[in-house]
Parts: C-alpha cells; structure tokens; sequence
C-alpha cells in the first residue's frame, strides 16, 4: 500500500446566500492514491464544486485539512507553496474563460512550461510540439488564437497545458460536460491514455454517473454539503446506498429506452 | 394522420456566412407526434427549429417553402407555437415577475385582463408542478434555480395553448436529475393537451426515450428520418451510427479496470 496521495479531512466551507446561511462542504473527507481515478458525482448545489475549488485552494476552507503530497497543504505559503501547486492542476468546463483570450495555443502551452521551469528554454518549443501532438492536436494549430479553435480542441489544449508541467494530480470539473459526444469520447480515451503513461492521477468531477463510472476506479457521491457513500465504482453502482445514486442511476439516458420517471 | 407542418427544400444562409447553414432539408411534422431533431454542435438542428418557428435573424436568406395544412393560415409566433430556449436565465425578462411573464402571452393571445392573466399564471406555474405557485408568480426570475427557471419558461411557452412546442436543448444546462424531471413534464404536457413536440438536442438516448420519431442532422443536412426504434436499433446513415457508437451509460464498458 503505497501513501495517499491526497487526503482531505472534514472541510467545512459555507456561503450566505439571500440571507440563509447554506452549508456547500459540511464536514468532507476523501483520499485520492497516486495514479487512480476517483469520480466525484451529485446534482447541482451538491458542493463539489466548491470542494474542487478548495482543494485547489482558490476559496480557503472554514475548517478541515488537505494532506497533499505529505505537505499540509493549506499551510504552504510562499515558494514552497508555488513548487508545490505545480503537482495539481485543474481542467474546468469551459476552457475559454480558463484562458486569457488574446493568448494562442502555443503560448498558452509554453507559458506553463516557463512559469514552472519544467524544461530548458533551449528545448521548450520542442516541448510545445509534442504536447500538442500528444493531445491529438495538428502542429498548424500552435500559432492561432485560443478563441478561433474549436471546444473540443479548447479543452485539449487544455489538457496539454495542464500535463505539460507533469502534475501528480489533475482536478477535472465537467471537464467534458460541454463537448459533444463524439469528442467527449475521443477525450476521456485521451485522459485514460495520459494516466497509463504518466501515472497521474484525477478527481474528475461530474454530474453524469455514466461518464464517471466509465473512467473511475472508485466514485465517491456527493449531496449537500457531505459524501453520502464512496467505494469501487462497479461495487458502488450495483448496490446503492443512498437516495441520490438510485435517482442518479435512474437519471442515466438509455438508448431507445424508456424515459426514466 | 394530419401533417401539421411540411418543409421542403429549405436552404438557409446566414448573413455573410461562406455556406448555409442549412441545405435543401424536406421534413414533414405529422400532428400530435414527438419529432426529436439530433445532431452534433453545427449540425443546423437550430437554425432548423428557429426556421420553423419563423424566428431567423433579419438578412437571413431563406429558400424552399414551409406550409403549415394543419394550421388555418400562417402560424403566430407565441400564440401557434411555443419556444423554449436553452438558457432559460436569458430568455426570461429579469426585470418582471414571473406571474407577469407567464401571463403575458393568456393576456396577448387568450384576451384575458390583468387579474384573470395572474390567476391563469398561476395555474400554468402549478401545471409545470412548481411549488408554492402563487409565491412564485411574485418572485423575479433570479430567486430561482435553473430547473425551476426552465419550467416557468414551459409555463410561458403553453400560456397561449400553441399546436405546437418546440425545446431547443432545452435540457443541457441542466444536471441529469433535473434533466429527467424535465423531459418527464414536457412529455406529460404534450401528450395531455395533443400538442406537436419538437425536441432538439445533442443527446441521442435521451430523445430516444420520449421521440416517436428521429431526425438526425449533419453539416445543415438531414442524414436520416424515421420511427425511433429504427434508427437507434438499425442506423443507416453513419452520422447516426457515430452516435450510437458514441453512447455512453451504465452498461458501457468501463474505460479503466478497478483499483486492485
């Protein structure tokens, strides 16, 4: 059994909201080990989003703690908090507002590659080249603007950007959700295919039980504010613990069914 | 059966688009039926609703002919036919009340006054399964969820009693739980009233749930028509079998093996 890779502890996150004070984290806990992928699933106003968001710490917790690579990473400042952020990076719906809009696809790529000194300069650009050849991208696309590419093509360049600085975890939120279907498949086989090679592992957050279950070896289900149940995904799936899975479970399209009710 | 609507050969180019965005399509919409309108983002399954509706951008150049036998003349905006949008945060007045906006097309179209407008917007709000009706008709479109949002702008679209109602993705900003329950009421409202539905969406499974038939759309074309369980069960055209092949749900197989 190798160390967590990140292990969260009852993080507590509230907001106020048309006077009501609304619980999003009410006390949550999870492990990710390096390499898996655990899928987050819950309906809109769950929290996991919010978790998502203090778990890259962009909105500071009320209480709790995040272990993360052995740190305690709500306590790094400073130097030691920039080398670290490196190791987790985050992919998010809508690519276009993750990016500055005037950048190009190259630079979006190379920035990440200088900011983090992953590479020599010498060889950054050779760098940008395989990582856009990786993700599927044609080379021709490296000078145009983020704006004039496709979504599809946007969320791969941002999954270029995000493994470009070789992270031990990428945060995923509906990172997918968007895409048409066809290209929603053709990116889960490429996250799929970056984990095997680089051992990276995701929290890859969505409200569709079906795509989680496909790329997650466990799934963790989320329904105000708390994690209501959490294990193997096929495990998980077949034996429904609480109301939100089986209304998640009977919320699934199936093709030429009947509608669920 | 009664064909509602018939569209032949309409070719649709936006102003200063290089191509149209829609290309010679012939389409009959057979009254009281459920037509689902499939395809991937470009496909022209929105401009094909729009056109339909008659609510194309002015400068649009349209060509082929749409004729409505099931109608007595050319249908009304709002009052024959009723649209609801994908963001319903945008298609709704943020600065009326909801009881006003749901009211307004009884109100146009019914010739209802003001108080016996409210009264039938309360109904409607009841009729799309709200809560608390009466308290929703004086809240303003922010106070409500997404979901919550999405049924009054159904609530809206029916006020008039249209033949026929179309959803364009009326569903894909919504969560699958709320998706379900939506697609639920629109089945229900239809089926209640003998209204036409147009369902346009990217998502092949859930048409193929609620559609008596499919139309599914490639590159502004129409690649293949007929009975639902046609062409989910025997694709001809390979737009169709790509999304089939591209279907995800609970019995697909998994893409990653178990922790061991």
């Amino acid at each position: 059994m190798t160390a967590p890779l990140l292990v969260a502890r009852d993080l507590r996150c509230s907001f106020t909201s048309g006077g009501r004070h609304v619980a999003a984290l009410d006390g949550v806990s999870l492990t990710i080990a390096p390499g898996e992928t655990l899928g987050l699933v819950g309906g809109s106003g769950c929290g996991k989003s919010t978790l998502a968001r203090v778990l890259t710490r962009l909105i500071a917790p009320e209480g709790g703690s995040v272990t993360f690579m052995s740190d305690d990473w709500l306590a790094l400042g400073g130097n030691r908090l920039r080398a670290a952020r490196r190791h987790m990076q985050m992919v998010f719906q809508d690519p276009l507002a993750a990016f500055n809009p005037r950048a190009t696809v190259g630079g979006v790529i190379a920035d990440a590659l200088r900011i983090h000194a992953v590479v020599p300069g010498a060889v950054r650009s050779k760098e940008v080249a395989r990582l856009i050849d990786r993700v599927g991208l044609p080379s021709a696309l490296l000078g145009r603007s983020i704006r004039d590419i496709s979504g599809g093509q946007r969320q791969r360049v941002a999954i270029a950007r995000a493994i470009a600085v070789r992270p031990r975890l990428i945060i995923l939120d509906e990172a997918v959700s968007a895409l048409d279907v066809s290209v929603r498949g053709r990116i889960l086989d490429l996250l799929v295919g970056l984990q095997r090679e680089t051992g990276v592992a995701y929290l890859f957050i969505s409200h569709d039980l079906a795509v989680v279950r496909a790329v997650s070896q466990r799934i963790a289900v989320m329904a105000a504010g708390r994690i209501v149940e959490e294990g193997p995904a096929a495990g998980v799936i077949a034996a429904p613990s609480s109301s939100v899975l089986v209304d998640l479970i009977g919320a699934v399209p199936r093709l030429n069914g009947i509608p669920p009710s | 059966m009664t064909t509602l609507a018939a569209i032949d050969g309409l070719t649709v180019t936006y102003r200063r688009a290089p191509a149209p965005a829609l290309s010679g399509l012939s389409l009959d919409i057979e009254a009281g039926e459920i037509l689902a309108i499939i395809g991937e983002s470009g496909s022209g399954k929105s401009t094909l609703a729009r056109a339909i509706a008659g609510l194309l951008p002015e400068k649009t150049t349209i060509a082929g002919r749409l004729t409505w036998p099931g109608l007595d003349g050319a249908p009304r905006a709002g009052r024959d036919i009723g649209y609801v949008f994908q963001d319903p945060g945008s298609s709704l007045n943020p600065v009326l009340t909801i009881g006003e906006q749901v009211g307004e097309g009884a109100r146009r179209h019914l010739g209802l006054d003001r108080r016996a407008a409210v009264a039938e917007a309360v109904r409607l709000l009841a009729r799309v399964h709200l809560p608390e009706p009466q308290r929703i008709a004086r809240a303003y479109p922010h106070q409500l969820s997404g979901g919550q949002r999405q049924r009054v702008a159904i609530a809206a679209a029916i006020a008039a009693r249209p033949r026929l109602l179309i959803a364009d993705e009326v569903t894909s900003a919504l969560d699958v739980l709320v998706q379900a329950a939506i697609v639920d009421l629109l089945v229900e409202l239809v089926r209640a009233d003998g209204m036409t539905l147009v369902f346009v969406t990217h998502d092949l499974a859930l048409a193929s749930g609620i559609a008596d038939r499919v139309a599914v759309m490639a590159e502004g074309r129409l690649v293949e028509l007929g009975p639902t369980a046609e062409v989910v069960g025997a694709p001809r055209a390979v737009e169709t079998a790509a999304l089939v092949a591209a279907h995800i749900d609970l019995s697909s197989p998994p893409l990653v093996g178990e922790a061991s």
